[in-house]
């Protein structure tokens, strides 16, 4: 990630150095900026649930290989959404996902799942009477070969499981359901790991070890993408950041860049 | 002496029949307790599962004893059974691809799906009933006791007598083998516990790519098979009609419910509480507090609290009690 992300032509506003704008915008096209070798892509998303109003507005989402993509934006901006969206679970009106260049824009969730993708949903995001490391193992259920090495790595990142795998995960704290959460979703091996909010609920010192965890992964060559609350301490593990603010993209950088932006940090960051 | 006569009248009048009928309530249970987790509703139906898999065995221990088959002292019905369960699993999954799949794709409210099962409990009876008539019929042939009343006495010198039926006890004897093997299933193999799962959470049992179809599928299969040995062994131990078999709907839900919906070891807890509930509130104590309690406190009345008429009384008064202080049930079930 070197070069910034321009925002989308229409409201979004580029965040570049030299700070270019409109002057420079194009219509929208396939393969923009660095979202060209993103590893998913949710382009030019617009759609909302069921037969209701549309939520996103040409909304588009990336995450490049092994990188971490935040999304923020203030309450109701359509984050958890366009996460949704990326994932399948609301159908489109326009726009395209792709996954390795792969159009997967009418595959079902469970379609992406074997495709190697991976989601943990905010709440109810374990299976609170199964013991953690059944959880583990219906991460893995699409799996028929050995996942007892998978299951070692997920231990080796979260030590508590370890010593409570035999627990029901409906008796772990907030923090540790949330470990258990993720590593249900690695348990399948994915390219991309999508967390929408996976620190909600969780106490701050807990929350700072989650964040270590989740750059552990990264570094393991798995692509994240999550949606947070904390927009500055997300935004500071963030390689890409995007700020949606009613559905659409209002600004795209690097995690850097977004948080030393005088507007973004006036909107969002409180100052 | 006094005392060990009073405890032998006790287990012969009422704890060997309130086992042998809480077991069979208890695989009854299971059948609902399972329906309810992973289908989601309550299966009106199951009681009239239940007949139809023992109409299905009774009609092959016909045949196989009108070829002479016989297992000796054990009853031919245990030879037919698989044939009964094979017929059951084949109905409840031909009912599910006919109707409950129809309702499940319309992602209908469970209480329509209550009542969509009502109408299949009716199909189902009418189907039972034009195979092998409305009447009682008695299936059991192998030995009738396993010990008598007599040759108890004649053992022990006591005044009363203990006697065990072969029915009874072939009823405990499968029921801990059925459950045994249901719970190795359930939380030993892989689809068990993607059954178990999907019952916790389908959205996240969807994300890990559990398939509801296949597990639905499962289910149908291991309901159907239990229905059929509850309903078998029940058969065995009283006799055969169809009407009984929809009238024990009220005491197997009521098992399914104090132990939990959902929670499959609540079932077994639930069809016990229920059994001992019943024959204990039904059963007229005069004999046994004859010999528990001092000469002048010996009861000059029958000290039965419920006529037997009313049995079904006491299952729906421990229902409606539950349901008002412990909707969970006793072992943390889902709430109804």
């Amino acid at each position: 990630m070197s070069e910034p992300h321009r925002g989308r032509p229409d409201g979004g506003r580029a965040i570049t150095g030299s700070g270019r704008s409109a002057a420079e915008s194009r219509p929208p096209t396939p393969s923009r900026g660095a979202s060209a070798d993103a590893v998913l892509i949710g382009d030019a998303m617009t759609g909302g649930y069921g037969r209701g109003a549309d939520i996103l507005h040409e909304c588009t989402i990336s995450v490049d290989a092994g990188e971490i993509a935040v999304i923020v934006g203030p309450n109701g901006a359509g984050k958890s959404t366009a996460m949704k969206a990326v994932f399948g679970m609301l159908d489109l009106r326009q726009g395209a996902v792709r996954l390795k260049g792969e159009d997967i824009t009418a595959l079902k969730p469970q379609e992406r799942v074997a495709k190697g993708m991976a989601f943990v949903p905010q709440t109810a995001n374990v299976f609170t009477s199964l013991t953690v490391e059944e959880n583990l193992e219906m991460g893995a259920f699409l799996r028929r070969d050995d996942i007892r090495r998978t299951m070692e790595q997920v231990y080796d990142l979260f030590p508590i499981l370890r010593d409570k795998r035999r627990q029901p995960a409906g008796e772990l704290s907030g923090g540790q359901r949330q470990q258990v959460a993720v590593g249900r979703a690695l348990m399948t091996e994915p390219e991309v790991l999508m967390l929408d909010e996976p620190t909600a609920g969780v106490s701050p010192i807990v929350m700072d070890e989650l964040f270590d965890r989740i750059i552990e992964v990264a570094r393991t060559g798995i692509s994240i993408l999550m949606v947070e609350q904390n927009a500055r301490q997300a935004l500071s593990i963030a390689d890409t950041g995007f700020v949606l603010v009613q559905g659409a993209n209002a600004f795209t950088g690097t995690g850097k860049e977004l948080l030393a932006d005088p507007d973004v940090r006036k909107s969002f960051l409180g100052g | 002496m006094d005392f060990i006569n009073g405890l032998i009248t006790f287990l012969n009048f009422v704890a060997v029949p309130a086992t042998a009928y809480g077991a069979q309530l208890a695989l009854g249970a299971l059948g609902v307790t399972m329906v309810y987790g992973i289908l989601r509703f309550s299966n009106f139906a199951h009681g009239d599962t239940m007949a139809f898999g023992t109409m299905a065995t009774i009609l092959t221990t016909w045949g196989l004893q009108s070829l002479g088959v016989s297992l000796g002292p054990l009853p031919t019905a245990l030879l037919a059974l698989p044939v009964g369960i094979v017929a059951a699993i084949a109905l409840v999954l031909a009912t599910d691809r006919v109707v409950y799949r129809f309702y499940r794709r319309q992602r209908v409210v469970p209480v329509m799906l209550v009542i969509v099962s009502m109408g299949v409990m009716f199909v189902y009876n009418g189907l039972t009933r034009f195979a092998i008539g409305p009447d009682d019929r008695n299936f059991d042939d192998g030995t009738r006791f396993l010990i008598s009343a007599g040759e108890f006495r004649r053992w022990t010198g006591l005044d009363e007598g203990l006697a065990i039926r072969s029915s009874q006890a072939i009823t405990l004897a499968t029921a801990i083998v059925v459950v045994a093997a249901l719970f190795w299933f359930l939380n030993r193999t892989r689809t068990g516990k993607s059954m178990r799962a999907f019952s916790d959470n389908e959205d996240l049992a969807l994300l890990s790519g559990i398939s509801p179809e296949r597990v639905v599928a499962i289910t149908w299969i291991i309901v159907a098979a239990l229905a059929t040995v509850a309903g078998t062994l029940y058969g065995l131990d009283k006799s055969f009609q169809p009407f009984t078999y929809f009238q024990l709907l009220l005491p197997i839900f009521a098992a399914a419910i104090v132990g939990g919906l959902g929670s499959p070891l609540g079932a077994i807890a639930g069809g016990f509480v229920i059994a001992y509930s019943e024959v204990m509130i039904t059963y007229a104590w005069k004999k046994v507090l004859g010999y528990w309690l001092p000469e002048r406190f010996e009861p000059d009345n029958l000290v039965q609290l419920l006529s037997t008429d009313y049995k079904f009384a006491v299952s729906f008064a421990i229902l409606v009690i539950v349901l008002l202080f412990r909707p969970t049930g006793l072992f943390r079930g889902k709430s109804v």
